[in-house]
């Protein structure tokens, strides 16, 4: 499968649309499973690796799920592809830098649901979806992990639940995560009061690509840390009510800014628009700060000809192995800054959006 | 509440329970990050090597294991030693949630405020639940005298006893 295929599609997850779209980026469900009869990745041989891909893609054949998925085999591509994947959010910066030996991941056209093989479980089940959508993610990734358990014998115990290489995971192996856009709540330097809410109550909040990664262009994962000891149904309850009532924080607070200093937010959009419209050299990171600015002036309705999936595709588009892709040719870090600039140009160009 | 590392004001409250004793932590939060409880740029989360080592530092915790080092103690499906696990907080094999079942339920208790799941199961499970239920107990119960996991095999012998006397009727 040649993966530059995917490149002019956005994936679910910046599909721009979708419940509560205005402030939810997107919804993710993960489930970690085991085989039963295997060491966990850590400890399996290479052998034993290949024959857990093996089944998986067996039981893949077998099991006729809808979407149908497209195995990838990550060990065999390039350092660039990967990069690619994990821009993508379709595997994890562990499977495709950390990891080694036979491992991949299986994919649907939509990008919607994935399944990695050989990460930290031997499967690591996930859907996305774009919006605020727990419920909907949650049917549909317990029917992808009913067809895959229908022919794989899972690592299940009566007490522990389903069994997992890290004992943080072990119970429902299911991570949650909302990804949100708050630069409200960022420029009125509110956040961190929401995020020590959310500690007291066991939610995790993160950057943007998980684990570790500081948070750019506002955007922040909220995501359930328990794992034992509660149903599924019931942790998914507790993250809708606590993101309900930050979606409620954001908005009042992106009203507030437009009622008491809209000529600012409007000259900090236009700012905004202006840099990434005649920069000659620019870092993903700025990149991310100033499309932040530039989707809250969509949602605030201070630009109207500029659609919030033009964002979400500029935002894309100008990480580091999209780039590339897109310049077809591998390029350094100065280089990049540079040809970034000269893509957001030649795009925002295209569109002709002054701010109003 | 001071530090009982040094006189700051505590703000990192760590309470355990082992074998019924409760052991309290009381630490500020410079000393909670230095023992690296904390980690640096993220937001507190548990950090589950460094909880890890600090069970293992504590006098309490040998008694977890009812021997005087669990570090040696192995599986033997995948050679995994629990020191192993300590160390590089991750677990080789499924059978490893048996064999340290008594060191790794105090950890779980302090990582979910839990001990048993609460949601999904395989149809396989459910099925072998509901068909040999007690048999699988029964060969449990021997595994367990055999390992002289005792505490063990006393629960196993309890829900043995408490679903014959729910089975009776049938």
């Amino acid at each position: 499968m040649n993966l530059d295929s995917l490149l002019p599609n956005l994936g679910e997850w910046l599909r721009g649309t979708g419940p509560d779209s205005d402030v939810v980026v997107s919804t993710r469900i993960r489930l970690a499973r085991n085989l039963a009869p295997y060491p966990f990745t850590n400890r399996a041989t290479a052998a034993q690796k290949t024959e857990i891909v093996a089944r998986f893609q067996a039981a893949l054949a077998a099991a006729d799920i809808d979407p149908p998925l497209r195995y990838v085999d990550v060990a065999g591509l390039s350092p660039l592809d990967r990069q690619f994947l994990l821009e993508r959010q379709l595997i994890s910066r562990e499977l495709a830098t950390v990891l080694d030996g036979p491992r991949g991941v299986a994919f649907d056209e939509r990008e919607s649901v994935s399944v990695m093989v050989n990460e930290e479980d031997h499967l690591r089940l996930q859907v996305m979806r774009s919006g605020f959508s727990l419920d909907e993610a949650w049917a549909e990734i317990d029917r992808v992990d009913d067809s895959v358990e229908a022919r794989m014998a899972y690592a299940f115990h009566d007490q522990f639940g389903y069994l997992t290489a890290c004992p943080t995971n072990v119970g429902t192996g299911m991570r949650a995560s909302v990804m949100l856009h708050l630069p409200a709540l960022g420029v009125t330097k509110q956040i961190d009061k929401v995020f020590r809410a959310l500690q007291k109550i066991n939610l995790a909040v993160r950057g943007l690509h998980g684990e570790g990664s500081r948070a750019f262009g506002d955007l922040y994962q909220i995501s359930n840390q328990v794992t034992l000891g509660k149903a599924e149904t019931k942790v998914l309850g507790e993250i809708k009510e606590v993101i309900q009532t930050i979606l409620q924080y954001e908005r009042q607070t992106r009203q507030a800014m437009i009622k008491e200093r809209l000529l600012a937010e409007q000259d900090r959009v236009a700012r905004a628009i202006g840099t990434l419209g005649s920069a000659t050299m620019i870092t993903s990171e700025e990149t991310m700060e100033l499309l932040s600015a530039v989707r809250l002036g969509i949602h605030l309705h201070l630009i109207d000809d500029l659609p919030a999936t033009t964002v979400n595709q500029l935002f894309i588009h100008t990480q580091a192995a999209h780039l590339q892709k897109i310049m077809g040719t591998e390029l350094g870090g100065e280089e990049r800054n540079a040809a970034r600039a000269k893509y957001l140009r030649s795009k925002l160009r295209e569109l002709g959006t002054p701010p109003r | 509440m001071k530090c009982q590392f040094c006189d700051n004001p505590a703000s990192v409250h760590l309470t355990d329970i082992v074998q019924g004793k409760k052991r309290e932590m009381h630490l500020c939060e410079g000393c909670a990050r230095e023992h690296n409880l904390i980690p640096d740029d993220d937001p507190p989360q548990i950090d589950l090597k460094a909880l890890l080592h600090l069970l293992a530092a504590t006098p309490a915790a040998g008694a977890a294991g009812g021997k005087a080092d669990p570090a040696a103690l192995t599986c033997g499906a995948c050679g995994l030693k629990y020191g192993e696990f300590r160390a590089e907080g991750r677990l080789g094999c499924p059978h490893d949630y048996e064999t340290f079942r008594p060191l790794l339920e105090p950890l779980l208790e302090r990582i979910h405020r839990a001990g048993r799941h609460g949601g999904k199961a395989p149809k396989a499970a459910l099925r072998r639940r509901a068909a040999g239920g007690a048999d699988d107990l029964t060969s449990q119960l021997k595994a367990a005298v055999a390992a002289e996991r005792y505490e063990e095999a006393a629960r196993l012998r309890d829900r043995i006893r408490q679903k014959e006397a729910t089975d009776e009727p049938g």
